[in-house]
């Protein structure tokens, strides 16, 4: 999987391949957004046009948009040689991109304060390869510094979990 | 002169010490986002808009702008020393910018950025001031066929003006038209696209799609490239920067071309960006010094920052004065100008004179301030570009789950602003653009209710936009704008 292919290329995925990926989506998209907007009713009603009268044409448009998209990507052949990212790209974005997906689950179980601390800490161990001594110090002080920020000068309540239950917010 | 009236009692409102405070507040908190990678003008006043709830409207524009003024302040600092543009508007900055601090010649090259970043935004103000009362007074009289056609004329300049592919664009924008959508229909009270679920009643917030895909997006952008930080040193001291005040006044005719350009890219929603690109190709094509561009001229780092300043400031105006803003920032700006209470558009010009007026006088104060700051805090800020990305990265991620979270209290947008964060990496990857995404999301739900009046007015008919000589007008200049691509390529062709 790693090393560059006969022709010098890192191996990883096609522009193309995107390309067609996304603007087939948008098609998509648009097709639902134009089914939706009919079944609300796209016309005319005895006071003035109906809920979807607008979002039927955004829906056409959009689909439209979508298609010229695709039959262009299929047009312009040096696409395909163009490489969209390589495996070891996309993996550095995993790299961030599951983290946060684990943070965002987290912060609905634990609260935004302890899910923090420990996706900030995980993040500068793991991918930084910091000490604790380094991590402990950052990983704590973000959600202390969030804390008195939101709840207390700006008394914007941020999501609690068992941890400040215990402690009594 | 009532503009200049008004004006002294704007610096009535502005010069108070809590104002004057959140000024300074705004000016670094805005630096310091333009100079990180992954956060920005738009989404970082994003982050920030939940704090100013509870501040009266005045002082809460007073910071959020001032953060938008640092923001461009800042992504000067990191083009010219690090040759990373911390703002897409800066990516021009960065082909003069750089080779200069390579040559060891940082501080002229700041100095340079910073102080036509100040001429920019300076004309960009006087012409508000004069210009916006006007625009305003004659906004009173429009009606709901002149503001769809103003919205028409905002959205066809940008599928004629940006430099992605135009059906890129068009598809950019629907998505966000279709995503504004999704909810209560206010008028008739149907449930759209809901597909049966509670979290989608209320549709999608702008704020969280300013969030994600301009926050996680370039965060996601900025780990495949696995980024390094290769700084030069930044000495900057006043000797050097009274030295290059002395050059600066020859390159007075980049100064002023690049001022206009900006201006008008600002006002029709062109943006920054593309005022900035423009700017450093038209000077580079005119100087006398054309060759040496990219090679480390000081007119190559005038132009662009000139132009991006000039845009971004007068992108307020038609903001202000007609509802409409003229780039991402400016929408952000609009939604807190809604959540404050106050309904933007003409009239905030009668009946929030104090609030317009406050606004106006701290553009005025926002970029002397902001000059200062900048010229005497550059080491600092080049010192924070040395923390490493492994620990700037999530502390950033976290920040914007935050500022997801505070929009509407609901765990549903920081999931959403994670499948946005995607949605921008991919889009910014494929060269679909993410600006008219925005504009669409935020301006989606006012285009329709006056296509809607303007279609109950004429009962159908779609000869109302062009019943009267102004909304033919817009409605033709926006077709104009529409075609703009094959219109120019006619006209070139014409003429031989």
């Amino acid at each position: 999987m790693s090393g560059p292919d006969a022709a010098g290329r890192k191996p990883g995925v096609r522009l193309m391949t995107v390309e067609l990926v996304v603007a087939a989506l948008l098609v998509a998209a648009g097709a639902v957004v134009m089914a939706d907007s009919l079944r609300v009713g796209a016309g005319w009603e005895s006071d003035g046009p109906q809920a979807g009268y607008f979002p039927f044409y955004v829906g056409l448009l959009l689909a439209l948009a979508g298609a010229v998209n695709f039959v262009l990507a299929i047009r312009h052949r040096w696409l395909g040689s163009r490489p969209f990212a390589s495996y070891t790209e996309l993996g550095h974005v995993l790299h961030v991109l599951v983290p946060t997906t684990a943070l965002v689950v987290a912060i609905a179980f634990l609260g935004l304060y302890v899910a923090s601390a420990v996706f900030i800490a995980w993040f500068m161990l793991w991918h930084g390869r910091f000490r604790w001594t380094m991590a402990l110090p950052v990983a704590l002080g973000v959600p202390v510094v969030l804390f008195l920020v939101f709840e207390r000068w700006f008394l914007v309540p941020l999501p609690k979990g068992p941890l400040e239950a215990a402690l009594g917010f | 002169m009532e503009e200049i009236n008004s004006l002294l009692q704007g610096f009535a409102v502005a010069l108070t010490l809590p104002n004057i405070g959140f000024m300074l507040i705004g000016i670094l908190l805005g630096v310091l986002i333009g100079v990180l990678p992954g956060l920005g003008g738009a989404n970082g006043v994003a982050i920030l808009l939940p704090l100013t709830f509870s501040m009266p409207p005045a002082t809460a524009i007073i910071m959020l702008s001032c953060i938008y003024w640092g923001a461009l302040f800042g992504g000067a600092i990191t083009s010219i020393l690090f040759n990373i543009p911390g703002e897409p508007w800066s990516v021009a900055t960065t082909f003069d910018g750089y080779p200069l601090a390579q040559k060891g010649r940082a501080g002229e090259a700041l100095t340079a950025a910073f102080t036509s970043s100040f001429v920019g935004a300076l004309f960009a103000v006087l012409m508000i001031t004069f210009l916006a009362p006007l625009v305003a007074k004659f906004a009173l009289k429009f009606g709901p066929a002149e503001f769809f056609a103003v919205q028409f004329l905002t959205f066809a300049s940008f599928i004629g003006m940006t430099r992605s592919p135009p059906a890129k664009t068009l598809a950019a924008m629907m998505l966000g038209f279709a995503l504004a959508s999704v909810g209560l229909d206010s008028v008739t009270g149907q449930l759209r696209m809901t597909f049966g679920t509670q979290s989608l009643l209320k549709g999608f917030d702008f704020l969280t799609a300013v969030i994600g895909l301009f926050g996680i997006g370039e965060i996601l952008l900025t780990m495949e490239e696995g980024l390094h930080f290769k700084g030069g040193q930044s000495g900057i001291n006043a000797r050097v920067v009274l030295d290059t005040w002395k050059k600066l006044p020859r390159y007075w005719a980049t100064s002023l071309r690049s001022t206009l350009i900006g201006c008008w890219m600002g006002i029709t929603p062109g943006g920054a960006t593309p005022a900035s690109f423009m700017s450093y190709g038209i000077a580079k094509r005119t100087s006398r010094n054309g060759e040496n561009f990219g090679k480390g001229e000081l007119e190559g780092v005038v132009a662009p920052e000139t132009a991006a300043h000039a845009a971004g400031t007068s992108a307020l105006l038609p903001m202000l004065t007609l509802g409409i803003p003229g780039s991402p920032t400016a929408a952000v700006l609009l939604g807190g100008l809604l959540i404050w209470g106050l309904q933007p558009g003409p009239l905030l010009f009668v009946e929030q004179k104090e609030f317009v007026w406050g606004l106006i006088a701290s553009m005025y104060l926002g970029n002397v301030v902001g000059l200062i700051i900048v010229l005497t805090t550059v080491p600092w800020w080049a010192a924070i570009l040395r923390i490493p990305f492994s620990i700037i990265a999530p502390v950033i991620v976290v920040i914007c789950a935050v500022g997801a979270y505070t929009v509407h209290n609901s765990m549903f947008d920081v999931a959403m602003m994670v499948v946005f964060g995607i949605v921008g990496y991919v889009f910014k990857k494929l060269d679909y653009p993410l600006a008219p995404l925005v504009l669409a999301l935020v301006l989606g739900d006012m285009a329709e209710s006056s296509f809607r009046q303007a279609m109950l007015i004429s009962q159908g008919s779609m000869a109302i936009f062009w019943s009267n000589p102004l909304v033919g007008t817009l409605m033709t200049l926006g077709l104009l704008m529409l075609f703009w691509q094959p219109v120019s390529k006619l006209i070139a062709a014409m003429r031989g």
